[in-house]
């Protein structure tokens, strides 16, 4: 609902005209006084004039958060208006109101989709001043030097353009980054060990008859398709050449099975938005179900059992990033820079890694976290204290440890990282099929 | 008043409807119909001249199944409605006496719209669900012992939350009918020896013909085009033209969209058409 409602929210027309109007006056003045030779040092134009800048920021609610606008507000002068979306929404928007947004946060598949619409601009990575701190799963790929490439949508392979104008993805690293990484994850199934009560450690797990009518899958089709594909492959009944890009003949069986499994009555429903997600899975409608970590988090703080299951074939990884609106330029283009290098520099990093996220560039967040609560959320160590949420609320007592261990136990096993496919239209068509099964 | 001139008169005062419903009626349905007919890919769409979302909407065994779950809810909620709404709408008319309570009783009806539909929609959950309040009571009572799963997150569900958001749109055209039937013909056919029973069928139900078209027109109007109810009763188990509609959108497949929608502007329409073939409104109004 909260997803209906930010639409609405985002349709009535903001505060953006007058801002706008002040834009143009203020680049008319900046003009005027270079022409006139009156000022020589832009800096201090800019310094003097980016408070007055708001940069409107829109994505999926992940890393919408407003803490973060503060910050900002507070480090760096200027605001941040933030607008959060579905996944669909966000991808909508991007393509068809390039003019609504200064700065896109949006997920990697979706830049595969939307970056060569033209509505974005590519960054120069020499305006980065953290550049080399980016974790080089983004770069290169592989998290360290002999870790495989994992399938589908992998962040690098749609992290870089030819040349500034390019909308065409480079296949190794230019100076031209579509998007910087905020935020990724490793997404894995949840489970309630309390109604299970067994060790489950297979993606096949989803679909056994055992949880019939007790399980749920999410229903968004480019997600959903992928942790199919994981069960699929994982009962032994499909094997994929890139769970990433299937053929149209992998999207018909995995469909297929997933077919028969909803006419048998393993479902119990399925899930759009997170917060359908924590009610299925807290009231115990569903015990095993595609679920995302901070869902995982939702449901515990309920006091209910919830455990985001580490399973043999590996995770479903996802990553997101922001990339600048083509329309930026002068002023507010250098104000998104700052805010980039900013988000880089490590309080957004270490805010993120408290909330079970991982971070762009870990280095940097990890000066902003103490040594217990780096250990318990990059290292898998056993928690000292309690573990607190960004916002100061008890997320684990002391002595727990973290689901699926450290960042490169869990980042170092991806399967496969969310995609959008080239038979994608042939999918969303088959994903409705099952649907309406 | 010479006759061309008032003709001329008559065109003038039609002409602000007439510029209103072709802004947002006619070009916004235009476009649609164009749209159906363009082309599309992952996140564009292209001017173009093609039948291929016709061909495939038509052609796809999904389009059937889910046409056929729609006209299914449609038609459930269609009957329950009529039903309750009948019902209600008689007692409030025939029953009720006093003019006053009539008014009291009939905003007593309106009192669940004071809150959005959604809310409404929603609150069902809890309520029915797997340990939901329903069958926590009928299991304390001893009345079953495995929770009724049906009961959430189903047909039934979604069929439960239409007829209680849309049974107030049956209540108002037919209650309003039958206010408007002489109360001398109800009574010139008891002194002729009709019993209720005889009454209410040769009598109300005719008379009442357009309020109960009317409601039909809105219920089944609302609840073919309905995606929400569909998506949170039937936990996204169970699709409807809206929804199939409101993905595409979601996914950017416009044109596939705008080819949905014509065909269900389509098959409403005729079905709208029916209804009025069975009651003519005009005459009776």
């Amino acid at each position: 609902m909260t997803t209906e409602k930010t639409k609405l929210k985002s349709i009535l027309p903001g505060k953006d005209v007058t801002r706008r109007g002040f834009l143009k006056g203020a680049a008319a003045t900046a003009g005027v006084a270079i022409g006139s030779g009156a000022i020589t040092g832009f800096p201090t134009i800019w310094a003097q004039n980016i408070k007055n800048v708001t940069l409107r920021q829109f994505g999926t609610g992940v890393s919408n958060i407003n803490a973060v606008a503060d910050k900002v507000k507070e480090d760096l002068g200027f605001t941040l208006q933030m607008t959060a979306l579905d996944s669909d929404a966000v991808a909508q928007r991007a393509v068809t109101q390039p003019n609504s947004f200064d700065i896109a946060d949006i997920e990697y598949w979706i830049c595969k989709k939307v970056f060569p619409a033209g509505t974005l601009q590519p960054m120069d990575v020499a305006k980065i001043k953290n550049y080399d701190k980016i974790s080089p799963l983004f770069i290169t790929g592989k998290l360290t030097p002999d870790s495989k490439i994992a399938q589908g949508t992998a962040p690098h392979k749609v992290g870089f353009v030819d040349g500034p104008d390019s909308t065409d993805f480079a296949s190794a690293p230019t100076q031209w980054m579509t998007l910087i990484p905020t935020i990724y994850n490793a997404d894995t199934l949840g489970i309630r060990p309390d109604l299970i009560g067994r060790p489950i450690n297979s993606w096949a797990e989803l679909l056994n008859p055992e949880f019939k009518g007790k399980a749920s899958i999410l229903n968004i089709p480019a997600i959903g398709i992928m942790d199919a594909a994981m069960v699929s492959e994982a009962m032994g009944e499909i094997t994929y050449g890139d769970k990433g890009n299937m053929t149209q003949d992998e999207i018909n069986k995995t469909i297929a099975l997933m077919i028969e499994a909803k006419r048998a009555g393993q479902f119990r429903a399925f899930w759009k938005s997170f917060d359908e997600s924590v009610n299925l899975m807290a009231s115990g409608e569903v015990v095993i179900q595609s679920m995302w970590s901070p869902a995982i988090a939702a449901v515990r703080s309920k006091g209910i059992e919830c455990k985001y299951q580490p399973l043999k074939e590996g995770y479903r990884a996802w990553g997101g990033g922001i990339g600048l609106a083509k329309h930026l330029s002068g002023l507010e283009l250098e104000a998104a820079y700052e805010y980039i290098n900013w988000y880089l520099s490590g309080w957004v990093g270490a805010y993120l890694n408290r909330q079970g996220y991982y971070s762009a560039a870990p280095e940097t967040a990890k000066t902003f976290m103490s040594a217990d609560e780096w250990g318990y959320w990059m290292e898998g160590k056993e928690a000292q204290g309690d573990v607190m949420s960004p916002e100061g609320k008890v997320m684990e007592k002391a002595g727990a440890v973290r689901d699926g261990g450290s960042y490169e136990e869990r980042m170092g096993h991806v399967a496969c990282w969310n995609s959008v496919m080239d038979e994608n239209k042939h999918m969303v068509r088959k994903w409705n099929e099952f649907i309406a099964a | 008043m010479s006759a061309p001139n008032s003709k001329r008169g008559s065109y003038f005062l039609i002409t602000p409807m007439a510029v209103i419903f072709a802004i947002f009626l006619v070009v916004p349905l235009l476009t649609i119909v164009v749209v159906s007919f363009w082309n599309y890919d992952e996140y564009r769409i292209l001017p173009d001249f093609i039948f291929e979302n016709y061909s495939y909407l038509l052609g796809s065994s999904v389009t059937w199944q889910i046409y056929l779950n729609t006209l299914k809810y449609a038609a459930l909620t269609w009957a329950f409605t009529l039903g309750i709404g009948f019902t209600v709408a008689y007692f409030l008319a025939f029953h009720v006496r006093s003019l006053t309570w009539q008014i009291i009783l009939f905003m007593v009806c309106t009192i669940p719209f004071w809150t959005s539909n959604i809310i409404r929609m929603i609150s069902w959950i809890p309520f029915l669900g797997r340990n939901g309040l329903l069958n926590q009571a009928l299991m304390g009572t001893g009345i079953i012992h495995e929770p009724l799963e049906f009961l959430l997150f189903s047909d039934f569900a979604v069929v439960l939350a239409d007829v209680h958001l849309y049974t107030l749109f049956m209540v108002v055209p037919i209650f309003n009918s039958m206010m408007r039937i002489d109360r001398s013909l109800i009574e010139a056919a008891r002194d002729s020896g009709a019993r209720d029973w005889a009454t209410l069928r040769h009598i109300i139900v005719p008379l009442s013909k357009p309020g109960i078209a009317i409601g039909s027109i809105f219920v089944i109007t609302v609840v073919m085009g309905d995606f929400i109810t569909v998506r949170l009763m039937s936990g996204g188990q169970s699709a409807s033209v809206g929804l199939q509609i409101s993905n595409e959108i979601g996914m950017l497949q416009y044109p596939a969209a705008a080819a949905s929608a014509v065909v269900l502007l389509i098959t409403v329409l005729l079905i709208v058409t029916a209804l009025l073939r069975l009651v003519d409104i005009r005459k009776e109004l």
